[in-house]
């Protein structure tokens, strides 16, 4: 392997640093406006069509007193946070997400939309362009690329057990990513989030008479629209797990590094 | 040890309040900011860029997936008006829509009116396509009826005219229920005027006796209860200028393509 370019000195490179906090950006608003659009029909469904007589294989209920999230035939009561809450102004209010969660706070469907979509083109625009610095300055190829020693079960197996220990780094190599980190940052980069952009387009109706293909290829529009919504609560749960090991991991250092770049500790050989 | 153990715990505990007041922040600067009109016009330029790329992909003339008998909903979900209720709809419902005339007005060089049954003996084109709400579900319907470009051709089209406004006998919240396309969409291969829904006379639920389909945009562009076609230059003396009764009554985006 030949190396093109002079070895980094810093722990983050500009497009990765800018791409980061444009992206953290993005992806808040377009849960939280996408959770606005989702209250207008809080139903999913499998295929192709799916309407308030077909069968949904998760839905938000609500009522004057109660709340619930149902999933397949499991009801889970969600009384004061889903599909039954309280505004700022106490008042009870029967949308499926809380007016804390959503962009804007209170009920309009076309203001989520306007939201979602203009945080959309960036979003995707912006995850473009870092994928091309990427592989342009070898991000891709030097840090996330996973070596062959690294995919054998012992490895992997050594990082879970690691992990719980709370040693995610090799101590003299610690801007090194472990392979845990890898395949997260793997698995969001190139598979996540331009999944959440292609079942997007799947939903639009011109997309569909341009590009058949697209949606046919989730199974439909209303599978599309499951996609993204599981695609989202993965997003999340990745957000919340990124947050975990950033705090156990010293959270000012490492932040601090996303945002000046920050120092590889040990020159790279 | 202890000492930084204790730093790093107000650390994480700065950083929690921090983001949760952050959050609180950006909740109510996003509804000052939703309220905000220059900023709107900024969010809206994402609209007009997804109109431009859909014109720009390939064939303008593509059209909406067709399914089979087999795809259709088991029911068609209604919404918006499920019956306009006036003394004349209700007369004309129950002579089956007999005397329902279609007019067509504006920038036609010959306008004229047409019956359920003209319309009804003239070329049809039956489709079974998936009908898309805003909202976000979908349903799967076949519908029957003229293509739109024959009516056009009728009553010879102006030069000038750009947009054409369906006009409906339904009202909600009392204002009239419109709404507007574009001449590309109008004279699309599967925009028709639909007089049946699944092989039947086309419920009043549905829109009876006449519904508009323009099959690539999504439901509240397709205008139910059908009285006239009014060919125009500009929409901005109809309504209140934004195209239909949603864009006007909730800012719903005039295309309606995402």
């Amino acid at each position: 392997m030949t190396v093109s370019q002079k070895p980094s000195l810093v722990r983050h490179r500009l497009p990765t640093r800018l791409w980061h906090w444009i992206n953290a950006l993005c992806l808040l608003v377009l849960v939280m406006s996408g959770l606005m659009i989702f209250n207008a029909h809080p139903r999913l469904y499998w295929g192709e069509y799916g309407a308030n007589d077909d069968y949904a294989w998760a839905a938000v209920g609500s009522s004057k007193t109660e709340g619930y999230v149902r999933l397949g035939e499991t009801r889970i009561d969600t009384t004061g946070f889903i599909g039954n809450w309280r505004d700022s102004e106490g008042r009870v209010q029967t949308w499926a997400f809380p007016g804390w969660a959503t962009i804007p706070s209170y009920y309009s469907l076309a203001d989520g939309r306007r939201w979602h979509f203009f945080f959309a083109w960036i979003f995707s625009l912006s995850l473009t362009f870092f994928i091309i610095a990427s592989l342009i300055n070898r991000h891709v190829q030097k840090d996330l690329h996973i070596t062959r020693s690294e995919w054998r079960p012992t490895h992997i197996w050594g990082d879970i057990k690691s992990h719980f220990r709370l040693r995610f780094h090799e101590p003299d190599s610690i801007y090194i990513y472990n392979i845990l980190q890898k395949f997260s940052y793997i698995g969001v980069i190139f598979i996540l989030l331009p999944l959440m952009i292609f079942t997007g387009l799947a939903m639009s109706p011109a997309m569909d008479a341009n590009w058949p293909w697209l949606t046919d290829m989730f199974g439909g529009r209303q599978s599309a629209r499951s996609i993204h919504f599981i695609g989202m609560f993965s997003i999340v749960l990745f957000f919340i797990v990124h947050m975990i090991l950033l705090l156990l991991s010293g959270p000012f250092k490492k932040t601090w590094a996303m945002i000046a770049g920050g120092k590889r500790e040990v020159g790279p050989e | 040890m202890i000492e930084a153990k204790k730093a790093s715990l107000i650390g994480r505990r700065t950083l929690l309040t921090s983001g949760a007041v952050g959050l609180a922040g950006l909740l109510s600067g996003c509804d000052a900011l939703s309220r905000n009109q220059s900023f709107q016009n900024i969010l809206r330029s994402a609209e007009d860029a997804n109109f431009l790329v859909h014109r720009a992909l390939g064939d303008r003339m593509k059209l909406a997936s067709e399914y089979s008998i087999a795809d259709l909903s088991p029911k068609f979900r209604p919404n918006g008006t499920r019956d306009p209720g006036t003394p004349d709809y209700r007369s004309s419902a129950a002579q089956g829509f007999s005397d329902w005339q279609l007019r067509l007005t504006g920038l036609f060089a010959k306008p004229q009116n047409f019956s359920l049954s003209a319309l009804q003996s003239m070329p049809q084109r039956t489709q079974i396509t998936r009908h898309d709400c805003v909202e976000g579900w979908s349903a799967i319907g076949q519908w029957t009826g003229v293509p739109l470009k024959i009516l056009l051709d009728l009553a010879q089209l102006h030069r000038s005219a750009r947009f054409l406004v369906f006009h409906c006998a339904d009202r909600l919240g009392g204002r009239p229920y419109y709404e507007s396309i574009d001449l590309l969409d109008a004279f699309h291969p599967q925009t028709i005027l639909a007089h049946q829904l699944n092989g039947e006379a086309l419920p009043i639920e549905n829109g009876a006796p006449l519904r508009l389909r323009v099959e690539r945009q999504l439901g509240y562009k397709h205008a139910k209860y059908v009285t006239g076609i009014e060919a125009v230059a500009t929409l901005v003396n109809i309504g209140d200028g934004k195209g239909g009764y949603w864009e006007d009554v909730a800012n719903y985006e005039w295309y309606a393509g995402v």
